[in-house]
């Protein structure tokens, strides 16, 4: 293998020059993105309705929230919308603290902000999108949550504002506990899904 | 089953967080050429090249021609494989198939990434659907932090199991010449770092780096001539899973298992924890490495944290894993997958140095990406 030499700490070549980066400049690069008819239908409803629309595989009966053509699995085209939510339990949660540029609109992004999968009621897949709460002390995974609409709503998923926790008694942390412990426990009765067993290992 | 593949050399970087002195073409130079050294072979003797980096992170579409140079590609077949966090585990397999197909003899295979060049998550989080997850979508830490948030939930893991494979992995790079973070930490000191993303803190989280790994593959009668010990291929398996982070099973994974489950099935390998003698994994946070052990039938779900609390993956444990000090010590993104096939075909070379796991004989490599995406190889000393 023998000893290499480390140029980690250089910052000059060996005849002096120093080393140069070179700056891009702000780069602007627009894109338009073409949403199809499944997203389009989703997001009208969002906008012009207040409801989520999922779409049901007619083979494996998964119902996948967002909505998409094709479920993956079955790779079969789906044409069954079946309306979830707008409640639903917390799968996961994170509390995110650290700054980086939001490739959207090339800002830094604004922290700290809870990214949340939400599973709405009815629909077999989570939701990413936001809560409004920023301490992981309030937060626990199993809560039920509703969301809260926006009052201007464009067409995208911002058009739900964030979602809440349901607390069904104000402030006091003690009775607040109480529900999500119950929904906790429900969730975590809940079996998560079955491995394959290693014999009968699907391919 | 194609032919017999063995490994004969590998060369890395050093990997920094800045690597001033080199353009990404030179820095593929450095690692292939200290692959083409340790094979004692020259450029005249590679048959065709396989490369891989994360799309646009350098802002460079067309990296295989931009590289031409530093890759030894001129007038030879080059293939640039990209499947963001397995890339470089991708470009090993890809390195794999084509020695494995009869149609070429020896491959080089090179991942390499210059993170320092862009900003790292905004370029990661490109990879969510921008119209519906883009924006809750917190780079590569969100996923993670929020999939140990429901493992703790479900299983009782703690925020100290992540701790001490933070301090485990760090603690080993401190052996490996070419890592990029080498500081010696404690439990305490990864609890105590800054919050990033709860529940992971600083010292739990990969760095990102700039770095370059190559891999030279040959066939089984090549690799016999030119290598006293080749590290044989005895399997490759790759598994890929959806593209909404919403679909994925989170409580364990589903690529994982199934991957693990049919190489384990291809290699005669009923007990792994048992029958490895090293792992290197691509545990990008060191909250997976105490969920992921899971999904590698090193025991039933929920069953990791007993093992790590046990210390069975320490360099003196049951099975050592990441004694290269692993992704969270080092990780060029596009040479990270590769790193880990390369390190652990050092290991059954006998070639690792400090890091050396004494009389490695069967090794274990995955790669991880994204959206739970699989890469898994299985290296060993005697011929599968």
């Amino acid at each position: 293998m023998g000893l290499y030499e480390d140029k980690r700490k250089r910052t000059h070549t060996p005849e002096g020059y120093e080393l140069l980066t070179q700056e891009s400049g702000h780069l602007e690069y627009d894109f338009h993105w073409h949403l199809g008819y499944y997203w389009s239908k989703f997001l009208a409803e969002l906008r012009d309705n207040q409801r989520f629309m999922a779409v049901k595989c007619p083979e494996c009966g998964t119902v996948y929230m967002p909505p998409r053509a094709n479920c993956g699995k079955c790779y079969v085209e789906m044409n069954d919308w079946v309306e979830v939510g707008p409640e639903g339990s917390l799968e996961g949660f994170t509390i995110v603290r650290f700054p980086y540029i939001d490739p959207n609109n090339g800002e830094m992004k604004q922290v700290p902000f809870t990214s949340i999968w939400v599973t709405l009621d009815g629909a077999s897949t989570r939701m990413m999108h936001f809560c409004n709460e920023y301490d992981e002390k309030d937060l626990d995974v199993g809560m039920r949550m509703r969301a809260v609409w926006s009052e201007e709503r464009t067409g995208s998923i911002h058009d739900v504002k964030y979602f809440e926790v349901i607390r069904e008694k104000p402030a006091k942390k003690a009775a607040a506990k109480k529900p999500a412990k119950k929904a906790a426990k429900k969730a975590a009765a809940k079996k998560p899904a079955k491995r394959p067993a290693k014999k009968a290992a699907k391919k | 089953m194609g032919k017999r593949v063995g490994i004969i050399g590998v060369g890395q970087t050093h990997h920094a967080a800045k690597r001033l002195d080199a353009s990404g073409v030179e820095l593929i130079a450095e690692a292939v050429s200290r692959a083409l050294d340790d094979a004692q072979l020259t450029m005249a003797d590679i048959d065709a090249i396989v490369v891989g980096n994360m799309d646009h992170f350098e802002n460079i579409n067309y990296v295989d021609m931009w590289a031409v140079d530093g890759l030894g590609a001129c007038m030879k077949p080059v293939f640039k494989v990209t499947t963001g966090g397995t890339t470089g585990t991708t470009v090993g397999a890809c390195g794999y198939y084509h020695v494995a197909s009869g149609l070429f003899d020896v491959v080089l295979a090179v991942g390499w990434e210059k993170n320092s060049e862009s900003d790292t998550q905004a370029a990661i989080t490109t990879c969510a659907n921008p119209t519906l997850e883009r924006d809750p979508f917190a780079g590569a830490i969100g996923p993670l932090a929020t999939e140990y948030s429901m493992y703790m939930k479900a299983y009782g893991a703690t925020e100290e199991d992540s701790a001490r494979v933070a301090a485990r992995d760090r603690n080993n790079a401190l052996n490996n010449p070419y890592a990029h973070s080498r500081q010696a930490v404690t439990m305490e000191d990864v609890l105590n770092s800054p919050m990033l993303s709860y529940p992971v803190k600083f010292l739990d989280m990969c760095p990102r780096s700039d770095g370059s790994c190559a891999v030279i593959f040959a066939v089984e009668e090549k690799a016999k001539k030119l290598c006293p010990r080749p590290a044989w291929v005895h399997t490759s398996v790759v598994r890929h899973d959806y593209t909404h982070f919403g679909d994925l099973e989170w409580q364990f994974m589903p690529t994982l298992e199934r991957a693990s489950a049919q190489a384990y099935k291809l290699a005669g390998i009923t007990n792994p924890l048992k029958e490895f003698d090293v792992a290197e994994l691509y545990i990008p946070c060191s909250t997976c490495g105490v969920k992921w052990m899971d999904s590698l039938w090193f025991c039933d779900h929920g069953g990791a944290p007993k093992l790590i609390r046990k210390g069975t993956f320490e360099m003196n444990g049951q099975l050592p894993i990441n004694p290269s000090g692993g992704v969270i010590a080092t990780n060029p993104i596009g040479a990270t997958g590769l790193i880990r096939v390369g390190e652990a075909a050092w290991q059954i070379m006998g070639k690792a140095g400090a890091r050396q796991v004494k009389g490695a004989k069967k090794a274990l490599c995955t790669g991880f990406g994204g959206c739970s995406w699989t890469d898994l190889m299985i290296l060993g000393a005697d011929l599968p």
